[in-house]
């Protein structure tokens, strides 16, 4: 295997893993806050369709962002109501904004390309332009280097600083502590002064906000600008494996991502020849690997690395 | 005269936890959530321009307006009625069991083996024998996130739902590789069963709707009179509870996923053989996650879920009828489902929480 093939083998690599990274950043915050939101498919779902359709009809980059993000938002602000205020079931919730998100972006997809005399919708030339590989003169020439570090799409980086932030915020910042205090033991913050519904609020539109990114991304990045169905096809259950796997982490989720945008290019880049595997196998070992990384991960269930222990329970004042 | 203030900070009202559970209450409020999604789902078809009452009517036309349609809606009901019970089955016990889809399959899977090389047996050893390993594969599969469940408290929503993925992609490997139809000109697809393994179709739908009308009280009864039904609802109330009155919750965990993996592997095989009659990769095609939202708006009661089955089998076979009518996408009832289950669970709240004013003064 000679170095061109490698390098090219990460790029693909971190290509493939950086919808994952931002979704599971996302459920990271999400979870610290104490709720399990297991809608990640479907907000992603509904960035993809909300950010396509905006792109489409407005061929505006920016538009189509803040379309993606703020409907993800949406999706998981309408989480946090039935949730946090409403106290319903979280593993169901979830499941319901899934199911609703799948539906919701296989309609505006089927509308467009109902509409469309081709049958196909693809978006404009010069909106796509924009999230093209950065070309950083000097930087992007070099050799290896090059290729390795100055030649991503904006989002990738944007993902890296993101998960940056992230992490600095929960393990330094007074606030990222208050959040982390919330998802532990609500009634302790509460009786400490921190605003536990506000934090939790916030918490998930933020993390809806990434799946929503994550949809842009699968949008104008994966589907290459053509409307795909089904475009999201279960990363956004692997995101929320991805958690487990990163250990509520955000610097880990980088490395976690990347695995498993390795697992998902691997078929591409393993030398027919001598691993002459059937397709479906390759299809299948993303979530052959996150179901044995969930089963081990908790037969070797450390003390440390610890689901926030008010995840998945509604907090009720009134019961303290 | 002093007025009375709230104190600063005192909010407007406060909630109260209902401790009692009242089954009328909770029926209106389901009807209620079923009103308010299609009032929502009205609002958005005439934002699309289109009018609300003549497409709804027009959804129950294309669903019941004649025998063939309603022998396709039925058609429907089937797998749907047979998941529900399934996934009621397993949320009593709170066990999160999301992949009714992949059990299903595998179901499938197994079944359609005797029917692709056993074909030739006698017709009623054959269906049996179909019926009976579907029953065991689905339970197999349903069996291994319980087991993990169970002793080492593995997180089973996600294990089952790559198990759905993982069962799908097995179709997949079979139809391009070892089940590949010589036939089929190079084109990746299983053969068709013989007439020897196709379900009879009494009254013009396949054998399953006797079946999915035969295990609905079966569950019923199963749930509400037998011991094993109890145990499942005490392991679903407190897992404490039922180690204290002497449960061995991993047995009561495993068997109840034995049994709902077993159904929805029944399903599997009573889709392949009677509606599909072959086995394709979309043999389950989302009926695992629909029958999620049937069970819980039929608040895991049987009888219910045979009821609320017929109104989901009605918006898809309407949906798919007022695609061609008029031009509106088939995935407009999935997209209604799903507000349907928000407004359930919102409307729920009301179910267990009463509100009280703060009152001035007090």
């Amino acid at each position: 295997m000679d170095l061109n093939y490698l390098i090219s083998f990460i790029y693909a690599v971190i290509v493939a893993g950086t919808p994952l990274l931002l979704a599971t950043l996302g459920e990271i915050i999400t979870q610290k806050a104490g709720n399990l939101n297991l809608g990640v498919e479907g907000m992603m779902y509904i960035g993809v369709a909300s950010g396509f359709a905006v792109a489409y009809y407005t061929k505006n980059p920016i538009f189509f962002i803040l379309a993606a993000i703020l409907s993800g938002a949406l999706a998981a602000f309408l989480y946090a109501l039935l949730t946090v205020t409403l106290k319903a079931n979280q593993t169901v919730t979830g499941l319901a904004l899934s199911i609703f998100g799948t539906g919701f972006a296989n309609f505006v997809g089927e509308t467009i390309t109902n509409t469309s005399p081709t049958r196909t919708a693809v978006l404009d030339g010069k909106l796509m332009s924009y999230f093209k590989p950065i070309n950083i003169p000097l930087l992007s020439d070099l050799p290896i280097l090059g290729r390795l570090l100055f030649q991503y799409n904006i989002f990738v980086y944007l993902a890296v600083l993101i998960a940056l932030v992230t992490g600095y915020f929960l393990f330094n910042d007074i606030r990222g502590l208050n959040l982390r205090a919330v998802g532990e033991n609500a009634a302790a913050a509460d009786a400490s002064g921190i605003d536990v519904f506000k934090y939790k609020y916030l918490a998930i539109c933020f993390g809806g906000a990434l799946s929503g990114l994550a949809g842009a991304y699968i949008s104008v990045i994966t589907a290459g600008g053509t409307w795909t169905a089904n475009s999201v096809s279960g990363l956004g259950w692997i995101s929320v494996a991805l958690v487990i796997f990163a250990g509520w982490n955000p610097y880990k989720a980088i490395f976690g991502s990347a695995i498993f945008g390795a697992l998902r290019v691997l078929r591409f880049y393993l030398p027919r020849q001598s691993f002459n595997l059937p397709n479906s196998l390759y299809g299948a070992l993303p979530f052959l690997v996150t179901a044995l990384v969930i089963i081990f991960t908790s037969i070797f269930n450390s003390k440390e690395i610890q689901q926030p222990a008010g995840c998945g329970v509604n907090y009720d004042r009134e019961e303290r | 005269m002093l007025k009375s203030r709230r104190i600063k900070g005192e909010p407007l009202f406060k909630i109260q936890r209902i401790e009692e559970e009242s089954p009328t209450k909770s029926f209106i409020v389901r009807v209620l959530a079923v009103l308010a999604a299609l009032t929502a789902g009205g609002f958005f078809l005439s934002l699309l321009g289109h009018n609300p009452l003549v497409i709804y009517q027009a959804m129950f036309k294309g669903s019941f307006g004649s025998v063939m349609s309603t022998q396709g809606t039925v058609k429907i009901v089937v797998p749907l009625v047979i998941n529900a019970l399934a996934v009621s089955l397993a949320f009593k016990m709170r066990f999160w069991n999301i992949g009714t889809e992949g059990q299903m399959i595998v179901g499938a899977i197994a079944a359609s083996y005797f029917a692709l090389f056993k074909g030739n047996w006698p017709h009623f050893l054959l269906i049996s024998t179909m019926a009976l390993v579907s029953i065991i594969a689905g339970g197999l599969y349903g069996l291994i996130p319980a087991y993990f469940k169970a002793r080492f408290s593995t997180n089973e929503t996600l294990l089952t739902l790559m198990a759905n993925y993982i069962a799908l992609y097995a179709v997949q490997y079979l139809k391009e590789g070892p089940w590949k139809d010589p036939g089929a000109k190079g084109f990746p697809q299983i053969a068709r069963f013989a007439q020897n393994a196709r379900l009879s179709m009494p009254l013009g739908v396949h054998f399953g709707w006797i079946i999915a009308l035969l295990a609905v009280p079966l569950v019923y009864i199963y749930l509400r009179y037998s011991k094993q039904g109890y145990e499942i609802a005490v392991v679903g109330e407190s897992e404490k509870t039922a180690t204290y009155a002497g449960m061995s919750v991993p047995k009561v965990i495993m068997r109840t996923m034995f049994l709902s993996g077993g159904l929805a592997g029944l399903a599997g095989m009573l889709q392949a053989s009677g509606a599909d009659r072959t086995l394709t990769d979309t043999v389950a095609g989302g009926v695992g996650f629909t029958a999620i939202i049937v069970a819980w708006l039929a608040n895991l009661n049987p009888a219910a879920v045979l009821l609320v089955s017929f109104l989901f089998a009605l918006l898809e076979k309407g949906g798919g009828y007022i695609q061609s009518m008029f031009k509106i996408s088939a995935s407009a009832a999935d997209v209604l489902q799903g507000i349907i289950l928000f407004f359930v669970l919102a409307f729920e709240f009301f179910l267990r929480y009463r509100i009280i004013i703060n009152k001035k003064g007090d």
